[in-house]
């Protein structure tokens, strides 16, 4: 099934970004032309996903080159779901911009960059070939090191150093990949590479399945490559932190399940490994978070250990395994956008970000405390919260695997998951503030009234992902099936790999 | 020409590796650079051997050098151009901010050095550990 829907949310944000580049001296025009569209981006998200749940796979050949001479970009049922959600956590983290640094406020320089950013995110999605996917990334990438550095504060130049650095390493492995791919196979379409692939001699398969993990495990933050995510994200001001925390290591993942499940047959594909991975990258993500105090980075920590369920998941290579994965993936970029945002307010409320220092939460911001409370119950996966949903599916699907020690780690995880969580609600949200706390100093006398917790929009924006993140568990039973339908076609290459080249052969 | 090729790409790997591996930014940057040349030797190795230029008209279709890992390695080379010039332009920033380009210690390093000897210190000392974290999770 062909669309002419699929390469719009890559052509959108990209003609916005230049038209942003033009008004900039219309800070109002600019916010307007980057609102506007990735509102549009959402619909057409929304469109692509009702089209490609209805006939399973939608393509389009850019220049009307057929597969695999032309690039091909394929929306499945997968990349439209992801599509849906980054695009509405994009418009969602932009409003909350600007509500943070008020219509004239934002650096002339945002708006462009963060429309290429949501171009590359959509790009990595929707394309069907290796290459292009390469080059995806690196317009996701280089507009990241934009945004991680906009402002040249020592800080920032020193984590974007280590950020810049790390993924231009992780690029040269790419390129590498790709050319070693190129002469095994000679193609770089994903579809054809699926073809080809299983006529390799085994000791080939297995290196390049390793190679494409190390590859896409740097951009995703596994063990053990997870090291410089939470040294570089949090130095990011807050609305790009949250973007950065709740995409761009799913993008990476994507990629991990996109190339292990399409391109390499059962007997090649790393199950063990991925396991051990995920187990390792849960614990030792969790582990590193319970050893922060400030809020951003306890919570990067975080970040990786939510990979590592991720990769578990994927790891098990069942239907059932990659169904939650789907599901699950969705549920974490909700959540961890939502837990960001939420820093960000605690940190404009009390001028620090520091569990130790801040305090008091509860009474002089109860709207910050409830849009807290909410994705971190999530998080830690307490029913009936829509962590609970996509953690119990994990787990059912880790049971049903019989593969045991990898659901206790998980199990384990949790628990210390929600150690962390009541660790910042007791610290920051009922504790008992230290003077660094700047909203105890303010008013003498009378108790203080509580605060609205913010700039209207801010809270808007976090109040949206709340929103969000609980009717993802309202309507969980549909898009479980939705997500079941994606598993099963990602565990089913040939559905993609005909559309790809047409039902004509 | 291959082995050639395949043993240039593989020094530029090497030596590119072992630059990436010191503390002064300006030679981190170039040996991002090597390992960049490495990569797009191995891409153009990667169509195989040499031939006539990939020109549709003349001669035997034998003859022909693949075009697509050409077009594939210049794709890449813009790539790296365009992130080294920021890579540059950060490096340069970092040497205003500090007049040096040594890559300087983590935080957790850091405080892990300070806490080694906590024991010792008075509060005093104590204090300025908070001051100095504090500053560093503030200023962002």
């Amino acid at each position: 099934m062909s669309s002419a829907l699929v390469p719009l949310p890559i052509v959108l944000p990209l003609l916005a970004a230049a038209l942003t580049v033009v008004f900039g001296r219309f800070r109002v025009a600019q916010r307007i032309t980057a609102l506007a569209a990735l509102g549009a981006n959402v619909g057409i998200s929304i469109a692509l996903l009702v089209r490609a749940d209805d006939v399973g796979v939608v393509t389009m050949d850019a220049g009307g080159w057929a597969a695999p001479l032309g690039i091909t970009y394929v929306v499945d049922r997968l990349s439209a779901i992801m599509l849906v959600t980054s695009s509405l956590m994009l418009l969602v983290v932009l409003i909350y911009a600007i509500g943070q640094q008020g219509v004239k406020g934002i650096h002339v320089g945002f708006d462009p960059i963060y429309l290429v950013l949501a171009a590359g995110v959509s790009a990595s999605f929707i394309t069907g070939d290796m290459f292009n996917l390469f080059v995806a990334f690196e317009m996701m990438l280089a507009a990241s090191y934009v945004l991680l550095t906009l402002g040249g504060r020592s800080d920032q130049i020193r984590a974007g150093m280590t950020y810049v650095v790390i993924s231009l390493a992780a690029s040269a492995l790419f390129i590498t990949a790709l050319a070693l791919l190129y002469s095994a196979t000679g193609t770089v379409n994903m579809a054809d590479l699926a073809e080809r692939i299983p006529q390799l001699s085994d000791g080939v398969r297995t290196g390049f399945s390793l190679l494409l993990i190390l590859v896409f495990g740097i951009k995703a933050g596994l063990f053990p490559l997870f090291f410089w995510l939470p040294d570089s994200y949090p130095t990011a001001p807050g609305p790009v932190t949250a973007i950065f925390a709740g995409l761009l290591t799913k993008v990476g993942v994507y990629a991990i399940i996109r190339t292990q499940t399409l391109l390499f047959p059962p007997e090649s594909q790393q199950g063990t490994a991925l396991l051990v991975i995920g187990g390792l990258t849960m614990v030792v993500g969790v582990l590193g978070a319970l050893a922060q105090d400030d809020l951003k980075r306890l919570l990067s920590f975080h970040i990786v250990g939510q990979i590592g369920y991720m990769i578990f998941g994927l790891g098990l290579f069942t239907v059932a395994g990659v169904s939650a994965v789907v599901f699950y993936i969705v549920q974490t970029i909700l959540v961890k956008t939502n837990l960001f945002l939420v820093a960000g307010l605690v940190d404009r409320h009390t001028g620090s970000s520091r569990v130790s220092v801040v305090g008091g939460i509860v009474r002089s911001a109860p709207v910050i405390a409830v849009f807290f409370a909410v994705p971190a119950l999530s998080l830690a996966g307490l029913p009936p919260s829509s962590g609970f949903a996509g953690k119990f599916a994990l787990l059912d699907a880790g049971v049903e695997a019989q593969q045991w020690w990898i659901v206790a780690v998980a199990l384990l995880v949790s628990l210390l998951t929600l150690f962390s969580m009541t660790k910042i609600w007791a610290g920051a949200f009922w504790g008992e503030p230290e003077s660094g706390d700047r909203a105890v100093i303010a008013p003498e006398g009378s108790e203080p009234r509580p605060s609205r917790g913010g700039p209207p929009l801010m809270v808007a924006a976090t109040g949206i992902t709340v929103a969000l993140s609980i009717a993802y568990v309202v309507f969980a039973g549909p898009i479980y099936g939705l997500a079941e339908r994606a598993g099963t076609d990602l565990m089913n290459p040939s559905v993609y790999i005909d559309a790809v080249f047409g039902s004509d052969r | 020409m291959s082995v050639l090729l395949a043993f240039t790409a593989a020094v530029l790997f090497a030596l590119g590796t072992w630059l990436l591996l010191q503390r002064r930014l300006t030679r981190i940057v170039i040996g991002l650079g090597l390992i960049g040349h490495g990569t797009n030797i191995l891409l153009l190795t990667s169509g195989g051997g040499g031939g006539l230029p990939p020109v549709i008209g003349e001669g035997d279709k034998a003859d022909f050098a693949d075009p697509l890992p050409q077009a594939l390695a210049l794709t890449a080379i813009v790539i790296t151009f365009g992130v080294m010039a920021f890579l540059l332009a950060m490096a340069y920033r970092s040497w205003q901010l500090t007049h040096d380009d040594v890559v300087a210690d983590d935080l957790e390093d850091r405080m892990i050095e300070r806490r080694r000897g906590k024991d010792e210190l008075d509060d005093a000392d104590d204090a300025n550990l908070e001051n100095a974290s504090d500053s560093s999770g503030d200023d962002r």
